[in-house]
């Protein structure tokens, strides 16, 4: 009996390992042969742990798994069904997370066995210009929220000259609501390591590192697990894959700087500096980490490279909507009856999410606000909820897709206290460049006091001091910050009145 | 707990494990705090010569990342996230309350050296929120009672 249980860190807080003990016993009991394997999670995470069990017919799935439901597995009690003809799967489109759930994150032959690496192939065989153009075609946009034409980056650093050049993965997902990348890393990490050698080679990059965050400490140890691996199977190496191009790649923790997510930041971070925002030009494309001309792209940006030389640059193209080409991960979050990561195609409506894949609120109550793209992204209110998730879309709506995280909240969320938050993080986590930001953000989080203490007054001042922080900062942490504060404040303008009005 | 003081020889031999990295710094603090659950400040000198930087400035990088500490925590350290979609489900009635029953402020440390609570934003799960981390293990769905079980299963 074939027994699968992710390993995803998402799926090990609700406690899988507790599950894999107990399936252990229950067979020792029963004198049962069972063989445990280890997947990603299906991204399902309101039915982690999701316990699969192969049949004849597919895999099985039971979840939410409980260490002491697991006698149901043995009894062949109703289970959820085919986990592939669950509506949640059937309706998504799985391109980047196609092997995610799949396949044992740390098998080479399953990654092989399931599309891994005919992408890399197909690339080695292509010239430079070949592999920049394909990804041109496929209309990739950065993940990691800017949405810049991917392909546009990499030609920049394949026309630099220099002895030596660098691909970054941006790892850094510190966005609340966001777990796109957490999950491909712990999941199916061979996936990012396919998409950067391939980046590698369009550019001429000799090197690769993978910058990731403290907090996600299961998804360094599959990572540097999974480089290990590759480098013994020649993946990656001296000679990727017989083509006689060297690529190596390392991982680089990061140690709890927010800022550091951006990208400046992190070159700083990755080379042992501070990790204060530089000033840009000059572009991380030409002088990036140590000086060298540097791609500079997020996880799900250069994990969606692999499929893209797999099926080619039309077929991804081909789904989405506008200029969002492609598929974009969703990471439904927060007060949800169903949360987890749904991959579509660009375009779905944003009440579609909240409403009918997210099932609303976990707590029953109505939804008030989302807030769409982490703690820089604007809160959306119900009407709002036909705005189609893409770049130009959310654009419209003063919001930002971000790295598509959404976090729900419902009726009982204190906005105010929600805008002060923003401007608090944003004092935590300034990098102290600018005076906006640095000072702004402790000044918001004053007036957003004295608003709450009755003074109706400083709504102005609030009002002002965004505007100031917008055209002030250099980057988007002091720049956007204003966003979740301005369009609280826009959506539900009586939270930040009343207490004044109560008191006259 | 008992910290033994590291002596320059020992500094000097975790330094030299990461020299051979491009960009070594941020690797040799981890390093450092994985063997001595800090950074002793003893350190900084050493690695000031071991990269050519002054001391100041090993200094100015250190302070600048929330994760390094100058001084130990409480042997067990307890992260409860902060950030929005945690909110959403209740995050910060949560951390009130496993404050209040330890009768600390974010960052403190129990009389008895046992715990230390800090906060974190982001713990990549949001869609299981609210979350914690407790003596580096994961959970998900956190309520007082869930962190009080896994407080006493680190300690
Ligand atoms: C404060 C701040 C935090 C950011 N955090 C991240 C992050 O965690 N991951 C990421 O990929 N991009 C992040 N970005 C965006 C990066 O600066 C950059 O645009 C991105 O890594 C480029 O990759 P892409 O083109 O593949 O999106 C952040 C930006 C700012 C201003
Ligand atoms: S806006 Fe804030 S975080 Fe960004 S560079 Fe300026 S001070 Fe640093
Ligand atoms: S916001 Fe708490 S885990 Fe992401």
């Amino acid at each position: 009996m074939k027994i699968w249980v992710p390993m995803d860190s998402a799926a090990k807080a609700l406690g899988s390992e507790d599950v894999v003990a107990a399936i252990r016993a229950e067979a020792a009991r029963r004198g049962v042969d069972v063989e445990i394997a280890r997947n990603g999670s299906r991204g399902m995470i309101w039915l982690e742990p999701l316990v699969e069990v192969e049949t004849e017919a597919g895999r099985i799935g039971y979840g939410p798994m409980n260490a002491g439901d697991v006698a149901a597995i043995f009894d062949g009690s109703p289970s959820l069904g085919l986990v592939e003809e669950l509506d949640w799967m059937k309706r998504q489109t799985r391109l980047t997370f196609q092997r995610c759930g799949v396949t044992d994150p740390l098998s080479l032959a399953q990654y092989e066995a399931h599309g891994g690496l005919a992408g890399l192939r197909r690339a080695i065989g292509m010239s430079q210009d070949a592999i920049i153009d394909e990804v041109k075609l496929s209309g990739l946009r950065g993940r990691g929220g800017a949405g810049f034409p991917t392909g546009i980056k990499w030609d920049t650093v394949r026309l630099a000259h220099a002895d030596r050049k660098y691909i970054v993965c941006n790892a850094d997902e510190g966005d609340s609501g966001t777990f796109a990348d957490r999950m491909i890393m712990e999941g199916d990490p061979f996936c990012l390591i396919e998409g950067m050698v391939i980046a590698g080679l369009g550019c001429g990059a000799v090197q690769g590192y993978v910058y990731t965050r403290s907090e996600y400490p299961d998804a360094v140890a599959v990572m540097r697990r999974a480089i290990v691996l590759a480098h013994e199977a020649g993946v990656i190496g001296p000679d990727v894959m017989g083509s006689g191009k060297p690529f190596e790649l390392e991982v680089r923790v990061g140690a709890g700087a927010y800022v550091c997510g951006e990208e400046t930041s992190l070159l700083n971070s990755l080379e042992g500096k501070r990790g204060v925002v530089r000033a840009k030009p000059p572009l991380p494309a030409l002088e990036g980490a140590f000086g060298k001309p540097t791609v500079v792209n997020n996880v799900i940006s250069l994990a969606t490279v692999p499929v893209i030389f797999e099926k080619g640059a039309s077929y991804y193209a081909d789904f989405g909507l506008g200029r969002s080409k492609g598929t974009i991960p969703l990471q439904i979050a927060g007060n949800v009856a169903r949360g987890g990561l749904f991959e579509t195609a660009f375009g779905m409506p944003l009440g579609e999410i909240v409403t009918d894949l997210a099932g609303g609120t976990a707590t029953g109550r109505p939804v008030k606000a989302v807030q769409v793209g982490g703690p820089l992204g604007a809160y959306l209110g119900q009407e709002q909820f036909d705005t189609p998730f893409g770049y130009e879309e959310f654009g419209g709506q003063d919001a930002l897709i971000g790295h598509a995280g959404l976090v729900v909240f419902d009726d009982s969320a204190d906005m105010l206290g929600m805008a002060r938050f923003a401007m608090e993080f944003c004092a935590v986590e300034s990098c102290g460049k600018c005076t906006p930001c640095r000072i702004g953000a402790v000044r918001g989080v004053e007036t957003l006091d004295r608003i709450a203490a009755g003074d109706g007054a400083a709504v102005e001042l609030l009002s002002d001091l965004c505007e100031t922080m917008k055209d002030g900062s250099l980057c988007a942490l002091g720049g956007f910050t204003p966003y979740p504060v301005m369009s609280a404040l826009q959506l539900f303008p009586e939270e930040f009145a009343g207490v004044k009005e109560a008191a006259e | 707990m008992p910290h033994a003081a590291p002596s320059t020889d020992d500094i000097t031999a975790l330094i030299e494990t990461q020299m051979h990295l491009e960009g070594p710094l941020l690797p040799i603090f981890h390093a450092i705090q994985e063997t001595y659950g800090f950074v002793p400040q003893e350190a900084l000198p050493v690695i000031a010569q071991a990269l050519n930087l002054t001391v100041a400035e090993v200094h100015g990088v250190m302070s600048f990342y929330h994760d390094f500490r100058k001084t130990p925590a409480g042997d067990v350290v307890v992260k409860i996230c902060r950030a929005e979609a945690c909110q959403s489900m209740g995050a910060n009635a949560l951390s009130a309350a496993v404050l209040d029953k330890l009768g600390l402020d974010w960052g403190g440390t129990t009389a008895d050296g046992k715990l230390t609570v800090e906060p974190v934003y982001c713990l990549g799960l949001c869609a299981c929120a609210p979350a914690a981390m407790v003596g580096g293990k994961l959970v998900a769905r956190a309520d007082l009672a869930r962190l009080e079980k896994a407080m006493e299963g680190a300690a």
